[in-house]
């Protein structure tokens, strides 16, 4: 899983229909020390986040398409948690 | 996934026959300030997407999903058609 940051929200009307209700997040990657870490992606939502929030991703297929509660679902990442705090000791 | 802009198609006569049917399309990754994002890549449409249009894709065998019962071989597929995206 990755850390991010939700940085927006997308709005598509013509979409594969197993995007049906799900509400689609701009997630900014980060680093360990909270600095960007590439391309924004885009993940669908299963965690009720929302932007400014810092959360939880998974970039992996099937992870993905069981927050969205159907199978072989088109998508390869999903915000899967909300952060509360991240604590690095060393 | 990813944001991108269709930058062009991709025509291919001879192929794998389970490619049969499905439009290829060339896409640019962008940012959310509509940068380019690395390479362009090819990507299947399963979304009706056109070209000059923004989309989102997904990577990986997902991609073939849309066009299942078939399997396509392909790695990238579009899944939606951007109406807009709002940053904070």
């Amino acid at each position: 899983m990755q850390i991010g940051k939700v940085i927006g929200t997308v709005v598509a009307t013509q979409k594969h229909r197993k995007f049906d209700g799900a509400k689609l997040l701009l997630v900014q990657p980060l680093n360990a020390d909270d600095t960007p870490r590439g391309t924004a992606v885009l993940a669908v939502d299963g965690a009720g986040a929302g932007v400014g929030e810092k959360v939880l991703v998974v970039n992996e297929g099937r992870a993905a398409g069981e927050t969205l509660g159907r199978k072989a679902a088109p998508v390869d990442a999903a915000v899967i948690g909300i952060i509360d705090t991240v604590a690095i000791h060393e | 996934m990813q944001l991108a802009r269709v930058v062009g198609d991709v025509v291919v006569t001879r192929k794998d026959e389970s490619l049969t049917g499905i439009k290829l399309l060339l896409v640019q990754p962008l940012t959310p300030d509509r940068q380019p994002a690395g390479r362009p890549l090819v990507a299947a449409d399963a979304a009706g997407a056109g070209v000059g249009e923004e989309v989102f894709f997904v990577r990986g065998k997902e991609a073939s999903f849309p066009f299942y019962p078939a399997e396509p071989p392909v790695d990238a597929g579009i899944v939606g058609i951007v109406d807009h995206w709002d940053l904070e």
